[in-house]
């Protein structure tokens, strides 16, 4: 679980982050939405200690990352995986090379094992006889792929996807979802998703975070993000299309 | 304030490399791949200019000499061997080096920190300085000094045959001012020239690369930046090495 106090982030003068609040819970996928500007990948970026937040603290299952030395904060970011959105893949690298990097650089096993490792992490993302190609010669939804068997290939406990949809088509944004939700249920990993789209919302949300000008400004489930009518900045973000309000009149009508 | 900036964050860089590395085999890997890179991809155009600029140097310090006729032509070995290794051979392949080699370094890591992969790096918990510049650096310093021997090397071959094709003087003559008077002393202020200049050329690049702000247009610029600001320390340590030891 990951638990936020009262983060607060400024750049220069400008406040990004004004004293967010939650939590994250283990085995669940966690989403973060909001509009653009409202903070939420400096908030990602403040999780996984890319950004160290000016007031509040965050904790890994009741380790606050505010006080580890250097020692325990590598140690803590050997437990994390990520996912970024333009996947971050190291081009000089082989698909193969690039999923057993951390491998490489962490762990004690032999080449077999490390190869072992990575073949099954490839073949859990569903991506066989592509081991020797590089990031240039896949599409945009393998190297998705890639990128979440990298950031699963170390066992992580938590997993951060930053709009993992991003440039996908629906048919494919949708397998990457599923990827998502399956491996956090198995691994029982803590997963926190950066995101706009509202399919992810729909399908995988299992708790959402709306963030809104630098505050959390709702917090809920899937099924109660249908129902909110009373919170109008959420309402307008997440029913900005006709198609989507049309689609949850008739579902509160058939309900 | 923005050079004292500037001047500060690149210490702070330099010095956040000196840490345990995570796991030593990667990064010796790191240090071939960029020995290679650095070395092997540069050997060409430092072969072809150094020879040039000993053939150049022979040519016009012996049409300059002929016509004052005071000094005889066999002084063309020491002159040509001498201006080559304390002065030309070095600072100009460290030019060529910062234009090659620095703008490669430069957008390298630009483009690195532009598509996240700096971050990929830091949340698998690596130190991003000591295994993205220490390689770099360390690369440069181990194969900089060969390349600027070599360029010494053909530099004097360069002078040696231009000199005779041009009925200068003779290679007999060339061959006895090489070794006349050799000073030791001279080599080793080439070598500190070369170690200054490799660091010089490598940690500029990186600083430059590494702090990229922005997108495709910031790499470039950073680029640029790295191959102007290293020329121009190039420039003023050669002449601090000079001024110190001479």
């Amino acid at each position: 679980m990951i638990e936020v106090r009262n983060i607060k982030k400024r750049f220069g003068t400008q406040e990004i982050l004004m004293g967010i609040s939650t939590q994250f819970q283990k085995g669940k996928c966690n989403l973060i939405i909001g509009s653009s500007g409202a903070g939420k990948t400096v908030f990602l970026k403040c999780l996984v200690g890319l950004f160290n937040p000016e007031d509040g603290d965050i904790l890994y299952d009741n380790r606050p990352i505010g006080s580890m030395g250097v020692k325990e904060k590598k140690k803590l970011r050997n437990e994390m995986g990520m996912l970024f959105q333009g996947n971050a893949l190291f081009d000089s690298l082989t698909v193969e090379q690039n999923v057993r990097f951390p491998l490489d650089m962490f762990s004690e096993m032999s080449m077999e094992e490390k190869t072992e490792r990575v073949n099954f992490c490839l073949s859990r993302v569903n991506l066989e006889n592509a081991n020797d190609k590089y990031p240039g010669e896949i599409s945009g939804g393998m190297m998705k792929r890639v990128g979440i068997a990298r950031a699963i290939v170390m066992n992580p406990k938590y997993l951060f996807c930053d709009e993992p949809n991003s440039g996908l088509d629906p048919k494919t944004a949708l397998v990457i979802d599923e990827l998502i939700k399956e491996i956090t249920i198995e691994y029982n990993i803590t997963t926190v998703i950066n995101t706009h789209d509202m399919n992810s919302v729909m399908g995988i949300g299992d708790k959402v975070t709306f963030l809104h000008q630098g505050y959390k400004h709702w917090e809920g489930s899937k099924e109660q993000v249908m129902e909110e009518s009373e919170n109008k900045e959420l309402y307008e973000f997440i029913f900005a299309s006709d198609f989507l309000k049309k689609l949850r009149e008739a579902a509160l009508q058939n309900k | 304030m923005g050079f004292l900036h500037d001047i500060g964050k690149y210490i702070l860089m330099i010095s956040s490399m000196f840490t345990r590395p995570e796991n030593l085999s990667m990064y010796a890997k790191e240090t071939m791949r960029q020995v290679y890179q650095i070395g092997i991809g540069s050997v060409l155009i430092i072969a072809i200019v150094s020879t040039f600029v000993g053939a150049v140097t022979a040519v016009q310090f012996s049409y300059q000499l002929l016509d004052i006729g005071l000094i005889p032509m066999w002084w063309m070995g020491i002159i040509v061997r001498d201006s080559l290794i304390l002065e030309m051979a070095p600072t100009i392949c460290a030019l060529l080096l910062a234009g090659k080699v620095g703008s490669n370094i430069a957008s390298e890591l630009g483009s690195m920190r532009v598509t996240e992969q700096i971050d990929a790096l830091e949340i698998m918990g690596v130190n991003t300085t000591a295994y993205l510049i220490g390689p770099k650096i360390m690369g440069g310093l181990i194969i900089v000094p060969f390349l600027i021997v070599m360029a010494v090397a053909l530099g004097i071959i360069g002078g040696g045959v231009a000199g005779v094709l041009g009925d200068f003087f003779s290679i007999a003559d060339y061959i006895r001012g090489l070794q006349d008077g050799h000073e030791a002393f001279y080599i080793v202020i080439m070598l500190i020239k070369c170690y200054v200049f490799a660091f010089i050329i490598t940690s500029i690049a990186c600083y430059q690369g590494f702090y990229v702000k922005g997108g495709a247009l910031e790499i470039g610029n950073a680029s640029t930046r790295a191959v102007v600001n290293s020329s121009i320390v190039i420039i003023i340590a050669n002449f601090l090495i000079a001024f110190l030891l001479l």
